[in-house]
């Protein structure tokens, strides 16, 4: 098996070593065959056997199809200026030199007649290597004066926010190696089947099984995960996930079930009898759960059933499950928390965790985010952005509309409100300028207003929904024609060099050369590069990165290998040391307890949304909402294997492998008129997409999925004709994270 | 006869992920057909109203599945120029390039679906269990492709002495009819659901 990665016999054929920079859940380590200067194959890393030591970090279906992509007809291979209105996708071929003047002149108007904050570099996830385009624009950025920033992301804005009012970090999770450790896990919301979520991480849990776990999936979905690897599916209806978690804290409090010793120690506001001062009876999460608070309505699980749709019995054996199998882990996926309230269902577990004990214990999960407790030092390109502002992810349109004397109702952040609007949009390496975020259709008008935003620059590799609304469109290399480095996404002990496999195709730039020329016409050259190539750049990374980690190998024998792998010789436990020796070790919280009620929240005065015990708050287009009668399909945009996010939806071995479909259940489908393969329409107030139904038994009755990614593709008369889950979703940030609550939706569909 | 090589899928564990399928699809650099191997969802039953509540009452299940190289295979007697073979020593099916007419027959006569017609060559086409790779002391692409470790393959009989000899689960055809050189580890919902589409 053993094999040399290198020069074969044949004198034009190697091997290369190279990993997915794309946000993928996953980072693997490929290993490319190229043969006259063309990849010819890819596969996994081979050099060193599967073992149960050793598990080959192998790639998924999406990089396995990867030439798909590289060698797809609709790379973009010149760089573009648009012709007619913004949005028409109407371009003309322009040079670089051409193409880098504008944006210069543009950029520099626009820093002097409106400042930093003026300038806004979009979210966008398409390049997450350590020297991408967008690295390097926030760094020359920074050196002219700055930009707007942005805090959280599309993936995790509520859990990021709220977690830590929890916890005060979101360092919450233990490492993979320990779920075998585990009696039970309860996955909610969460499938790594399809969204990977760190290589291997689906093995991990085919090892705890194996080692006798017991795996419950709880999601609208029957999904991918709960097919490979759980012993039992919950369907639970979607936004409600908080109130099944109140109704299993009843079961534990009135059967006793308990471990009231941890949580007296711990925790802050369990019960009145721990609460901060001054603050009055009724308001602990006992009390609410009990309903002697002023709902007065007791969390009971039959109370729980008409609203998450799953039996009482059902919720009573489900925590009775929890209470009785220790250590237990507690696992919530992010889909959850993309709701109207999604900071809730991330506050709601780790109460249940703190109930039971399973915090900072080997087989335990304290809930929350989930980061893994160790961090792994990789060196990152340097930059000091001196403007301050920041909004949160998901809400630059206010910013576009609004941004003077916008201020922290609006998720500003660092100043007390902006001094401006956004004026220059760089969206580089991603889609949410359209296609990502809520609302396209509204999204696209406010974009084709040029008297809002003056100028958007866009790079990518295709002529995306987002690359439509560019003024400029640089066309980007492909992760095969760059070198890079890449960490671990999310899990996963170890660091990746990605080498370059062929040559840049078209005209196609890296982004260190273009953003180098735009340093030059900002008079930044020298600031900028340092004098340094990118070559250098990235030995200037593994140099950093090796004085922080004795052992790092040297660069040269990095990049042969393509890894650096930590080795630990037990698993990380979150919360370890603050149980074990608390005296010594308080959590990072202003109480130094877990804070089941949080002050801090309290303090808002705003207990309606943003309470500060965590409770189910019926949502707007939630099951609840009257709006349901004349949509009654609740819509969540689930995550696809064949795509990550939009990147992939073009690739057509991909398609194959499974069709872009709404899912829906036989019985809605039956009443409706719609059989398997029908090409169906998905409306509602805010707008219509067309696209085949799968008919299955696979997703609850009631909801229906809409995988998200498909690209947006209007008709003349607006109807998106690929259908992208955005064409429908809701423009409304959620009220303390201001977070995108994009599985919130209300439709019905038809057959056309 | 030699040893009969055979696959093994565990489809406890399977996700579905299909990256077998593209693993072989990309080694074949299979354009214009989908792949060797395929996955196919089984997928069925209905909810039950309880109260406010729903009751799942569902099974789903995914089948990974090439030419199984069968003990008794049809394709073999359906070709009228004797291009399908069975290696003597390994029992892999191949297709002998310079004997296929594109008559279609052995395509028809395969209950798995597993072979297929090059629209250029207008020759039939499937999988030789990755020969190159056993040559090269490798393991079949798809079975190192497998983010689940759920494929496998060896000697038959040593797979039948680990695993048991399940050759068939609903949605595949019954193993009677050409003997299948694939064992399998059933899905739970494979054990209990009667009535399930075929592939």
């Amino acid at each position: 098996m053993q094999e040399k990665v290198g020069p074969l016999d044949k004198k034009d054929e190697k091997f290369v070593y190279t990993s997915g920079s794309h946000n993928c859940g996953g980072r693997c380590l490929l290993k490319v065959q190229v043969r006259d200067g063309r990849v010819i194959a890819i596969t996994n890393e081979d050099d060193q056997p599967d073992t149960p030591s050793y598990f080959q970090l192998r790639g998924c279906l999406r990089c396995r199809a990867y030439r798909d992509r590289l060698y797809h007809p609709d790379r973009l291979l010149y760089p573009l200026k648009r012709l007619g209105k913004r949005g028409e996708g109407k371009f003309e071929q322009i040079t670089w030199t051409e193409a880098l003047d504008y944006i210069a002149h543009k950029t520099k108007k626009v820093m002097q007649t409106y400042g930093p904050e003026a300038i806004y570099l979009n979210y966008g996830t398409g390049n997450g290597g350590q020297v991408s385009e967008r690295t390097w624009l926030k760094r020359l950025l920074s050196l002219y004066g700055g930009y707007l920033s942005y805090y959280g992301s599309y993936s995790s804005a509520c859990t990021s926010i709220a977690t830590p009012y929890t916890y005060g970090t979101n360092q919450t999770g233990n490492s993979r190696e320990d779920w075998v450790n585990s009696k039970l896990l309860i996955l909610l919301g969460w499938n790594p089947a399809d969204t990977v979520w760190g290589t291997n991480t689906s093995y991990y849990l085919k090892k705890a099984k194996a080692a006798g776990a017991k795996i419950i999936v709880i999601d609208p979905i029957y999904t991918n995960t709960a097919v490979g690897l759980a012993d039992q599916w919950i369907a639970i209806r979607p936004t409600t996930d908080s109130a099944l978690l109140a109704a299993m804290a009843y079961v534990l409090i009135t059967e006793n079930l308990y471990d009231a010793a941890f949580l007296d120690q711990f925790c802050l506001g369990f019960d009145e009898e721990h609460m901060p001062e001054g603050i009055l009876p009724g308001n602990s999460y006992k009390s609410y759960i009990l309903g002697v608070s002023a709902d007065q309505t007791k969390k009971t699980p039959l109370w729980a059933e008409s609203i998450t749709g799953i039996p009482e019995n059902v919720i009573i054996e489900l925590a009775r499950a929890y209470g009785t199998m220790k250590p237990a882990a507690l696992i919530e996926g992010y889909g959850p928390q993309r709701h109207a309230y999604g900071e809730q269902i991330v506050r709601s577990g780790p109460v249940l965790a703190a109930m039971m004990g399973n915090i900072g214990i080997a087989g335990g999960w304290a809930s929350g985010k989930g980061n893994e407790a160790r961090n792994h030092f990789v060196a990152a390109i340097p930059y000091e952005n001196p403007c301050k502002a920041k909004i949160s992810v998901f809400n630059w349109p206010d910013a576009i509309l609004h941004g003077k004397g916008m201020g922290g109702d609006f998720s500003v952040q660092g100043v007390k409100c902006l001094s401006t609007n956004i004026k220059l949009i760089f969206n580089v390496a991603g889609n949410c300028l359209v296609n990502q975020h809520s609302d396209a259709n509204q999204t696209a008008a406010l974009l084709q207003d040029e008297s809002l935003v003056e100028c958007i620059v866009v790079n990518d590799q295709f002529m995306t929904a987002s690359a439509k609304f560019a003024d400029i469109i640089l066309p980007a290399d492909n992760m095969m024609e760059r070198n890079d480095i890449v960490q671990s996404w999310a899990y996963g002990d170890y660091v990746l060099y990605m080498n370059q496999a062929v040559e840049t195709i078209g005209q196609c730039r890296n982004g260190y050369d273009w953003v180098s020329d735009l340093a030059v016409r900002l008079n930044l050259k020298d600031e900028f590069t340092e004098g340094k190539s990118l070559d250098e750049w990235l030995q200037y990374l593994v140099c950093e990165t090796a004085k922080q980690n004795p052992g790092f190998p040297a660069y040269e024998t990095f990049r042969a290998q393509g890894i650096y792998r930590w080795h630990h010789d037990r698993p990380a436990i979150a919360f370890e040391k603050q149980i074990a020796n608390p005296s010594q070790y308080p959590f990072p919280t202003p109480s130094g307890k877990i804070e089941i009620f949080s002050e801090r929240l309290w303090d808002m005065k705003k207990p309606a949304e943003i309470p500060a015990i965590p409770k189910y708050i019926p949502t707007w287009e939630g099951p609840a909402d009257p709006l349901i009668e004349k949509y009654p399909l609740q819509c969540i945009g689930s995550h696809s294997k064949r795509r990550v996010h939009s990147t992939f939806d073009n690739v057509k071995w991909l398609e194959e492998v499974e069709r872009h479909e709404v899912w829906i259940n036989s019985m809605d489908a039956a009443t409706r008129g719609i059989r398997q393969d029908d090409r169906v329409q998905v409306y509602n107030e805010r707008g219509k997409i067309e696209l085949p139904a799968k008919v299955t038994a696979r997703i609850m009755p009631g909801v229906v999925s809409v995988p998200e990614g498909a690209w947006w593709m209007p008709d003349s008369q607006g109807i998106d004709q690929r259908g992208s889950i955005n064409t429908l979703t809701k423009y409304q940030p959620t009220p303390l994270a201001f977070g995108n609550p994009q599985h919130t939706n209300l439709v019905e569909i038809k057959k056309i | 006869m030699g040893e009969q090589l055979a696959f093994y899928f565990d489809q406890k564990h399977c996700t579905g992920c299909s990256t077998c399928q593209i693993a072989c699809k990309d080694k074949y650099d299979l354009q214009t057909i989908a792949s060797f191997r395929k996955v196919y969802e089984i997928a069925g039953g209905t909810f039950k109203k309880s109260g406010l509540a729903w009751e799942p009452q569902v099974y789903a299940f995914w089948i990974s599945v090439s030419c199984n190289h069968c003990e008794k295979p049809t394709c073999i007697k359906s070709c009228p120029t004797g291009a399908l073979q069975k290696r003597e020593k390994d029992g892999i099916v191949m297709i002998d390039k310079q004997k296929c007419i594109g008559c279609k027959q052995c395509i028809k006569s395969c209950p798995y679906g597993a072979i297929q017609l090059n629209p250029q060559t207008k020759q039939a086409m499937k999988c030789d269990f990755c020969l190159d790779r056993l040559a090269a002391g490798k393991n079949p692409a798809c079975v190192d492709a497998c983010p689940m470790r759920v494929l496998d393959y060896g000697i038959l009989p040593s797979l039948q002495e680990q695993y048991g000899d399940i050759r068939s689960t609903p949605g595949l055809p019954d193993a009677a009819i050409t003997k299948p050189a694939l064992i399998i580890t059933p899905h739970r919902d494979a054990l209990t659901v009667s009535g399930a589409k075929k592939i």
